[in-house]
């Protein structure tokens, strides 16, 4: 469809929380804005291939995932040093306990396999529907289900279990199991 | 996941089944998360964008800014 005024606004009122996502997925707040100011370059040079009355986030969400795989794979062998900066990006910043808590959260979360950090925002954070959140990773809906409860499981062993830092897939169930009677 | 989960016998407080978290924790990321994520949904548009918004015409003034751009992100 053209690109009205309505439509306009309308990706404008996404961005927030396009933000928000660019920023989960890269742990880097930077990169994060380059991702959606290239996400709604793209969307406008395709507008015509919107579907009028469709779901525009979730259309803008599939197109800002893509460019962040693709360029994922073009980074893979570059180091980087995310620490950190994804607490630059915030404006206020949480007293200094709830601040500990919640950077450790943001270190768990930056160690879950991507397809399981991007299920787990889609659905625990962005709100999008489990069928949304399939449609815009591509995948079944079952497969969305089953990647959320895995990070929220490993997020739960990592946070809120001791001594579960080393964990892989195998000591995760043993530190779940471990860490629920206390 | 799939791999067979050491039976712990009276163990009343182990989970039902894989990922039955409970709920005190789930409900603790679940928090964790939105704050996170809506720290940055409360920053607002940053003027850049609001800018890029505005003065993009359309597809071909898209196209002019990156010429890349004239596909859908998939590849």
């Amino acid at each position: 469809m053209p690109l009205t005024d309505s439509l306009r606004d309308d990706i404008l009122a996404s961005v927030p929380s396009l933000r928000a996502f660019a920023i989960s997925l890269s742990g880097n707040g930077d990169r994060a804005d380059d991702l959606v100011q290239e996400t709604l370059l793209r969307a406008i040079a395709n507008i015509d291939s919107f579907q009028p009355g469709s779901n525009l986030p979730a259309w803008l969400f599939t197109i800002l995932r893509n460019l962040f795989r693709s360029d994922y794979r073009k980074r893979r062998r570059e180091v980087e040093d995310a620490e950190g900066n994804y607490a630059k990006t915030l404006k206020t910043q949480p007293a200094q306990n709830a601040h500990l808590e919640f950077e450790e959260f943001r270190v768990a979360l930056d160690k879950l396999p991507q397809d399981q950090r991007e299920a787990l925002i889609l659905v625990g954070a962005s709100g999008f529907s489990y069928e949304d959140a399939a449609a815009i990773c591509g995948c079944a809906v079952g497969t969305i289900k089953s990647r959320v409860n895995r990070a929220r499981s490993k997020l739960s062993a990592m946070l809120y279990v001791e001594g579960a830092e080393d964990f892989g897939p195998d000591d995760t169930v043993r530190a779940v199991i471990g860490g629920s009677g206390g | 996941m799939t791999k067979e989960v050491k039976s712990q016998p009276n163990n009343p407080a182990a989970p039902r089944k894989q990922g039955g978290l409970n709920a005190e924790i789930q409900s603790r990321i679940g928090h964790q998360l939105r704050a996170m994520y809506d720290d940055v949904v409360r920053q607002g548009v940053p003027d850049r964008f609001a800018e890029l918004i505005r003065k993009l015409d359309g597809p071909d003034a898209a196209a002019q800014i990156d010429p890349t751009a004239k596909n859908d992100g998939r590849d």
